[in-house]
Formats: structure tokens, sequence, C-alpha cells
């Protein structure tokens, strides 16, 4: 459930424009990273580990009763948790096909992040993209 | 050319440089970034440029400009003239024998590179051991490491002693008696450590070991003597000491750089080719095939008599009062993890802060217009020895101010409270 966050992606798009400049949204960002809950060293394995990302980020999907998936993802950058937690409010809590239905670049454009962040922390945002529209393959690939 | 590349800024004050002044030799300083003045701190990663490189290397394009060594014609003289002088000035700032002893390169990797696929090569059988140390740049890491699997040699690395970063130098007559080749650098990039390169040489001399310095973090810092150093080899890149991107130096003692086979194969490095048969140039040639970055050469040219204007002693000086007054204030931060040495150490500093990641520290600095680096600076070995996933690091160069590591500091507090 992403409702820790106390946000939706068209509220936080609306505080993002409101907000003056960078140094704010990423303070912005940092503060909703922090809302995240972590995971636990258990989680932390290579498996669920997304390499790419110049920070380390942890990433699972677990599979609900509705045939939705919940995101669990932690990294020990507070920015990238920000970033996941952006991940979370567009992905999480989808079936496997809204998952490989949504595109998120539109967002990302709209919220600015595909100017303002660095191409090394685009590539690792791609890199969680790419995690969670692949696991969400392989599960609509195992029920068929 | 030489005499154009004068620092405009250099001007004294009691009795010294005025530091100060010397920026506004470089157009680069006075950008804005994200709204405040840039305080450029990623020196180690390239120097920025004076006017009198830029000026050079505009020059040799508006006069100059030909291909080197074949021509007849007057510019392909120039051409020839300038790049040739370029090699003679190399020569002179690091004090090697003749210009025949520098080759040039795209930096301080493809030297590396060189040596292990020439040299090394040629000379290392199966079985034999290279020595390296534990805190190379992965350009003095994976060279060795891609030339060992192909041999089936193996590396043995000096030990550094902990989050001090000096070498374990105990074991290094055992370490030597079992090796062939040594390469290690002369200053770390990550640690700041300046190696006494002097000493492990002369002792590798002992041995009959063959050295390799990598001065990639010191050819712009501080003297660069080969000769004092004593080492076989020694390479850097243009754009770490002012100079521009694209053009670095392979120095090698005379009689190896003849006995070794050439690197590449191509124009200029041929004496004379038939259809089935070639016979190669003589030394440096033989090792630069192709037409050369002349531009390049032209550039380091200039960088190189900017710097030995200011006096490499006084930058060492210079930069190791800004690493002192950066150490101190970073000391004062409850819970840091400073690396590096604390004494005689160069002006680049890696750390760890006890809340914020070193990404999110460099991302809210370059808010503030302070570009830091955050990662592994290209030593993962290093990172995963120290148990660190990414560490911070500051650099600083003769053109940075007390000022600026004021500013930095303050960056630093700034952003540690948007964590708290
Ligand atoms: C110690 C050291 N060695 C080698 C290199 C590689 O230099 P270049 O990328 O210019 O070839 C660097 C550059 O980061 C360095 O710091």
């Amino acid at each position: 459930m992403t409702t820790f966050l106390d946000t939706t992606i068209d509220k936080l798009i609306e505080n993002f424009d409101f907000l003056n400049d960078w140094e704010e949204r990423f303070a912005y960002l940092i503060e909703l990273g922090k809302k995240l809950p972590p995971l636990s060293e258990a989680e932390m394995t290579d498996e669920h580990r997304i390499h790419g990302c110049q920070a380390s980020v942890w990433l699972r999907m677990l599979p609900q009763s509705d045939g939705t998936f919940d995101i669990h993802a932690d990294s020990d950058a507070f920015i990238v948790k920000g970033l996941i937690a952006v991940l979370l409010l567009i992905y999480s809590e989808k079936t496997a096909e809204q998952i490989l239905d949504t595109d998120s670049t539109a967002t990302f454009e709209r919220l600015g992040l595909d100017k303002h962040l660095s191409p090394t922390r685009r590539n690792g945002l791609h890199s969680m993209v790419s995690r969670i529209q692949a696991l969400a393959a392989e599960s609509t690939a195992q029920t068929v | 050319m030489s005499t154009d590349a004068k620092p405009a800024g250099l001007t004294k004050r009691d009795g010294g440089i005025n530091w100060a002044t010397l920026r506004g030799d470089f157009p680069i300083l006075h950008e804005t970034v994200n709204g405040h003045p840039l305080v450029y701190l990623d020196s180690a990663a390239s120097s920025q440029k004076p006017r009198q490189v830029i000026d050079a290397i505009r020059h040799h394009y508006e006069h100059h400009n030909a291909n080197v060594h074949r021509g007849i014609h007057e510019l392909s003289n120039r051409a020839t003239e300038a790049y040739e002088a370029a090699r003679q000035r190399v020569a002179e700032f690091i004090n090697a024998n003749s210009r025949d002893e520098i080759v040039f390169t795209r930096g301080t990797t493809e030297g590396l590179n060189l040596v292990a696929q020439t040299w090394a090569l040629e000379n290392l059988r199966e079985g034999d051991t290279i020595l390296l140390t534990e805190m190379e740049h992965h350009s003095n890491l994976v060279p060795w490491q891609m030339l060992a699997q192909r041999i089936g040699a193996q590396l043995d690395f000096i030990e550094i002693t902990g989050d001090d970063g000096e070498l374990d130098l105990q074991w290094l007559d055992e370490q030597l008696a079992r090796a062939r080749l040594l390469s290690l650098t002369h200053i770390s990039n990550t640690l700041g450590t300046v190696n006494p390169v002097v000493e492990i040489c002369a002792r590798a001399r002992d041995a009959g070991v063959v050295t390799v310095v990598d001065a990639a973090q010191s050819a712009g810092h501080t003297p660069v003597n080969v000769q004092s150093i004593g080492c076989d080899f020694l390479a850097f890149s243009g754009h770490k000491t002012c100079g521009p991107t694209g053009i670095g130096v392979l120095y090698g003692r005379r009689e190896l750089l003849e006995a070794m086979p050439p690197y590449q194969g191509g124009g200029e490095m041929i004496a004379k080719v038939e259809y089935r048969d070639v016979t190669f140039n003589v030394v440096p040639h033989k090792f630069e095939a192709g037409t050369p970055n002349v531009a390049g050469a032209v550039g380091l040219h200039a960088a190189l008599d900017y710097l030995d204007a200011i006096g490499r002693d006084s930058i060492f000086e210079h930069d190791q009062r800004l690493a002192k007054r950066a150490c101190e204030q970073l000391g004062e931060i409850d819970g840091i993890r400073l690396f590096g040495p604390s004494e005689g150490r160069s002006a680049v500093m890696s750390f760890i802060l006890p809340d914020v990641h070193a990404l999110d520290l460099a991302t809210m600095a370059d808010q503030k217009g302070v570009a830091l680096r955050a990662g592994h600076h290209c030593n993962q070995p290093l990172l995963a020895k120290l148990g660190v996933p990414a560490t911070a690091r500051a650099s600083f160069y003769f053109y940075n101010t007390e000022d600026e590591v004021d500013r930095f500091i303050e960056v630093i507090h700034h952003v540690r409270k948007l964590f708290a």
C-alpha cells in the first residue's frame, strides 16, 4: 500500500509546479523518500538488487490476492528513495497488465525529472522501471 | 609559442603568489551553476583550462594546421615543428633524458595499456607476477588483469594500512622478489596519498623489477622528475594538468622503448613498407600510429608552460594549504569518516558523512553550484576493501581559494540540515 506516502501522483505533480526551484523539489523528494518503509536486511539480497544505479537499490514485487502487485523498494540514498516513491505512486497496486501498459516517461517529463536528473541518475531510474516491467511480464508469462 | 603561455594573472602578494588573481585566466570559473557562482571541486577528474591553453589551440588551427611529418609545404612544417616542440617541452617537464623517450598517447589509460600490450606482453611469461597496489585506479588494474588472463601471469598487491590509506611496505622486498613488474600510482585519486615512489622504485630496481608510475594525479600538482624517481615508465594525462582532453604522455626509458614491439600499426610508425614486410620507425614514432593529436600536443605545451611559470612546488604548497583547511573543518563534523593520510597528502579528499549519502550530498551541493564527485571513483576494489559503497570527493587545484573551501563546508552543513 502506498498510503504511507500520503499523496497521489497528480498531487505530486501539482506540488512540484508550486515549488520555486530544484533545491526545494529535491528537498521534497527527500521528505517523500523518508516515508518509504525500509526493506529488511534479509531482503537486501543480490537477487533483489538493481544494478545500473549509482546508489544501491533493492526492489521486490509482492503479488496480492486481487491480482495486483505491491512494490517494496529501498536505497541507501534518500533522493533515490524519493524517486522510488514516485515510481510506487505510478506502478504499485496495479495489475501486471496495467504495469506493462503504463509509460512513466510522460510523468517524469511533467515533473521535469528528465531534464534535472543527471544522465547517470536517469539511467538508474530507467533500470528501476525496466525491472518493475520485467517482473510484471514474468508473472503474466507464468500464469498463461 | 611558449612565451604566450605565461599566466596573465600571476601577481605577487606578501612575497608569494596571489592565487586569487590567477582565476582570471580561467574563463569557465566565472560560470554560474543553478544560480550560484561555480565552485569547482572536481579537478582530480579533470582540471579546467586557462585561456592561454585555449588560445594556443585556436592559434594552431588558425595558423599552423596541417598533417605532421609528411608534408613538404610550409604549414606541414609548422605543424611538425609545433608537435615536436611539444614533445621537447614534455621531456623537460618531467626531466627525461631525451624527447625520444616521450610517446604521445590519448591519456594515462592508453599509456598504461601500451606498456601492458608491448613491453609486458613481450617479456612476461606464464606464472610471472605483476605487483600493483590496492589503491590503483581501474586504468592501472584492468590492463594488467587482461594481460594476466591472456598469458597466465598473476597479480599481487601492496596492501593499504586502513582508512589513512598509506601503503604497507613491510613485505615489499619479499613481494618484489617474486615480481617481474611493479605498476603503482604516485598519488591516489581517492585517498590523496602521496606514495614514496622514489624509495619504492629504488627497491624495485635493486630487485630487478621493471617499474611503471601512474602520474595522472601528480604530474600537474607536484614536481615529477623521472630521473630522480628512477622509474622505467611513467604515464599522465593532459586534461588533468590544465591541458586539453585526448592527449597524454608515456615516458619510457630509451633502452626499453627501443627493445619493445610497436603498439598499433599504421602510418607514421613505419620506416619502410612492402606488401609482405615492414620495417618500423625509430622511437618514439614507432608507438604513434596514425595522425596524432597535434592540436592536443600544442595545448599541452601551453599548459606545461603555464604550470611551470607558477611553479609546481608552489602549486603543491597551495594544494596542501587548501587540503589542511578542508580536512580541519571536515574533521569537526561528528561521525564523519575521512579517508587518506592526515599529513603530507594531496588535495584530493574522500569522505562519508554519518547522515547524508555521498550521492545525495553531491546532488544537493550541485544545486548550490558546488561541483563534487560521488561514487567509486574508478576504485571499486579499494572501496570494497574499505567497506563502503561510495564516497563523496572534493579535489582542489591552484585556482581554488580558501573562500571556496569555506563555501564547500558551509554547503555541507546546509545539506545536512535538509536531511536532518
Ligand atoms: C590515478 C589515475 N590513474 C589513471 C587515470 C586515468 O586517466 P585518463 O582517464 O585520463 O586516461 C586517472 C583518472 O581519473 C587517475 O586518477
